[in-house]
């Protein structure tokens, strides 16, 4: 069948017997998890004690996933990279306690940043902090093939494994060849007490490290030995070591140039293969290592070279930018200056166009917010922070209300530190789902500690910008989370929850909150028009 | 092939259609997509391969043998994908750009002046006249490029893809926008 890569890694899950799995959406990982919240209700008529949820953030979904690994369970937990950043400090000691079932942790990078503010990030640095045992795949066949074979290491040796795709392996549909596989409920989980393992105080924690440590040192072997990693022989002096995408873009460009180099394709990026990687290269004079973002591989090669062949050439990063997703013709030019060909530029003529920029949907109740902001206040005269969700858009024309952004929840915990240094007005916005994420603790911040943001929190009853996921506060269950509760409860004295419609009471809302000398909140509420 | 168009077009939809119609007709494929953000509004560009030995998702310059345009304006940035061969199948359509100025003439002439292959379709006007629904130009240009042998996926094999993916709830429409592409 025709899988897009995150289906297949939703699938690989299936087929290795998945029972727990736990998500925040971000583009380029939403699919996985809603491939899930899709089929769960199928999944539960065969197996009674799967579960499945969007947990409010990536921490609280990778702790979640642990304490279900804790009692034997089979877990998987689904992020963007900047998720592993909000998980990464459960992610760390998780590596030294170990799991009891299995954790897979599947993180996708979105190189390029098409969709994601904040950064462009290699979230391959975590498996070097957290001696987390890492598969790269390349398409959505390797998608489900090594989700699978991480469930397989991770039972085996009993410690968590990350699967890191890019958007270009997530967003990549093709061919999957699967296997059949039978969905039963598996034992009911049993925690059984065991203090030594799950209990990371001092002294024992430093026992944990050396324990970690050789646990890396086996796994080491049985990466040096597994089909993962694999060589395709060729001729030359000339090779080429690659992962992920750029090993797809290496294959058509052999064909199109007509050439035979030997390749040397990583599924594992860490631990690395070592003894691979040294026979592939003892012979070679050169050699290519074509990854995206950062020369982690590079560096890599560089000291196995050191042992094994210190007159190699290695080129990687002198010839490929360390910025932006690499595109097939970008591997030509480095191949044809390492070969000293000309390179076979295609002729081809470019235009320029308008860019047209991602905008509000027409009929989006954030209009009505920017509108009545606009004659409430002289937007030049007010400070405007910005947080992470459709309301980024803000930031874009014709809005351009936006003055700083960073990350999850960051509106708040910025603008309370603005709020402190300066007398400038400031308004601050942060979406519902987003105010569950990171924005409680923030807001709590700016209480106790005293500063007068105007916080308006965009209430559409979704997390509409990563495909309508549902978010603790809705849709509202029996005894749902009302975010003007949660800020009641952190004693904010200014507090109204407005329909953006009603413009007078907005306006006139705005105008007297950010005169006061208490932080205030309005709940602008209004679902977005793709909710029912 | 590449096809360029706008956020909310449909694009994803098309490159689910043409890949079930492409695993139909017997070919390896691999198609590339975008979501979040870029689906907001904006540009979008997504690439489709079939044959055999494929292996990247991505066209290479120079390399599509067909561009689909949902939106005219867009097929400009597309250009650099094309060849002398290159077919260019365009809807005759131009969306504003808010805050900027866009002369729809200047932009169809440049088309014309630029490419050899080039078949100007108003889609999205015939789907709104005789469908009442403009969102379906898309699923019609696809469909047309298949009756008109821009590509090889048979009408068949098209018309199987869209039962497959496509919704029931509206299967009837989109199915009406294959048979009028006729």
């Amino acid at each position: 069948m025709v899988l897009l890569g995150n289906e297949a890694i939703a699938r690989g899950a299936l087929e290795a017997g998945v029972d727990f799995v736990s998500t925040y959406p971000g583009t380029p990982a939403s699919e996985i998890g809603d491939t899930f919240f899709k089929i769960k209700n199928q999944i539960l008529k065969f197996k009674k004690d799967f579960h499945f949820e969007y947990s409010t953030n990536e921490k609280v979904a990778l702790e979640a996933a642990l304490g279900a690994s804790f009692c034997g369970k089979k877990s998987l937990v689904a992020m963007k990279h900047f998720g592993l950043n909000v998980c990464s400090d459960a992610l760390i000691p998780a590596l030294y306690t170990g799991v009891r079932g299995a954790l897979v942790l599947v993180v996708a990078d979105d190189v390029s940043c098409f969709s994601s503010a904040q950064s462009e990030q290699n979230s391959r640095a975590f498996s070097y902090l957290a001696h987390l045992p890492t598969l790269e795949p390349s398409d959505p066949q390797e998608g489900k093939d090594f989700t699978k074979l991480a469930f397989e290491i991770s039972q085996k040796f009993k410690i968590p494994v990350m699967i890191r795709t890019t958007t270009r392996v997530s967003h990549q549909r093709s061919l999957v060849q699967t296997s059949a596989f039978k969905l039963q409920s598996s034992k009911k989980g049993i925690f059984i007490k065991d203090p030594h393992r799950l209990v990371t105080m001092p002294p024992r924690v430093l026992e944990m490290k050396r324990e970690l440590l050789s646990k890396i040192e086996k796994i080491k072997k049985f990466v040096d030995k597994s089909k993962a990693n694999r060589l395709e022989p060729g001729s030359g002096f000339l090779g080429v070591i690659t992962s992920g995408i750029c090993y797809l873009y290496l294959k058509e460009i052999q064909t199109e140039l007509n050439l035979n180099l030997p390749i040397l394709k990583l599924g594992f990026f860490y631990p690395r293969p070592e003894k691979k990687i040294k026979n592939f290269i003892k012979n070679l004079k050169k050699v290519l290592v074509a990854e995206e973002l950062e020369p982690y591989l590079e560096r890599e090669i560089k000291i196995l070279a050191k042992e094994s062949n210190p007159n190699l050439q290695i080129f990687g990063k002198n010839l490929l930018s360390q910025v932006g997703e690499l595109k097939p013709q970008d591997l030509i030019l480095a191949l044809s200056k390492v070969l000293q060909i000309s390179a076979i530029a295609p002729k081809c003529r470019t235009l320029k166009k308008k860019k047209r920029l991602p905008r509000l949907c027409p009929g989006c109740p954030y209009w009505l917010v920017f509108s009545a902001i606009k004659k409430a206040v002289d937007p030049k005269k007010v400070i405007f922070g910005g947080d992470i969700g459709c309301y980024m858009l803000f930031g874009l024309p014709p809005l351009k209300i936006q003055d700083f952004l960073s990350c999850m929840g960051s509106s708040v915990g910025i603008a309370h530190g603005i709020k402190k240094s300066t007398d400038q007005k400031l308004i601050t916005f942060i979406g519902d789902s987003t105010f569950f994420h990171a924005g409680i603790p923030a807001l709590i911040n700016t209480v106790f500690n005293q500063s007068n943001p105007l916080i308006i929190v965009l209430d559409n009853r979704t997390t509409a910008m990563t495909g309508h996921q549902p978010h603790p506060g809705a849709p509202i269950p029996a005894n749902g989370i009302k975010i003007e509760e949660i800020v009641k409860a952190c004693k904010v004295k200014n507090l109204k929850v407005i329909d953006p419609q009603n413009q007078k009471e907005m306006i006139l809302t705005i105008k007297e909150f950010i005169k006061k000398p208490e932080v205030s909140v309005i709940v602008a509420r209004h679902p977005c028009k793709f909710v029912k | 092939m590449v096809i360029v168009g706008t956020g909310g077009q449909g694009l994803i939809t098309l490159l689910q259609i043409i890949g079930q119609a492409a695993l139909i007709e017997g070919w390896e494929v691999r198609t590339s997509e975008l979501h979040g953000l870029s689906q907001r509004g904006g540009s979008v560009e997504v690439h489709a391969r079939f044959g055999e030995n494929i292996f990247s998702p991505l066209v290479l310059p120079g390399g599509a043998d067909l561009i689909l345009g949902l939106e005219a304006g867009e097929v400009l940035g597309a250009l650099t994908y094309g060849n002398p061969k290159t077919k260019f199948l365009v809807n005759k359509l131009i969306l504003p750009i808010p805050g900027t100025e866009i002369a729809e003439e200047k932009i169809l002439k440049l088309l014309k002046k630029s490419i050899k292959n080039l078949t100007l379709i108003e889609a999205t006007k015939i789907c709104e006249e005789k469908l009442k629904n403009p969102v379906v130009a898309g699923v019609y240009l696809l469909s047309f490029a298949s009756f008109k042998k821009f590509l090889p996926l048979s009408p068949q094999s098209v018309q199987k893809a869209i039962k497959k993916v496509i919704p029931e709830k509206y299967l009837e429409l989109n199915l009406k926008a294959f048979n009028l592409a006729k």
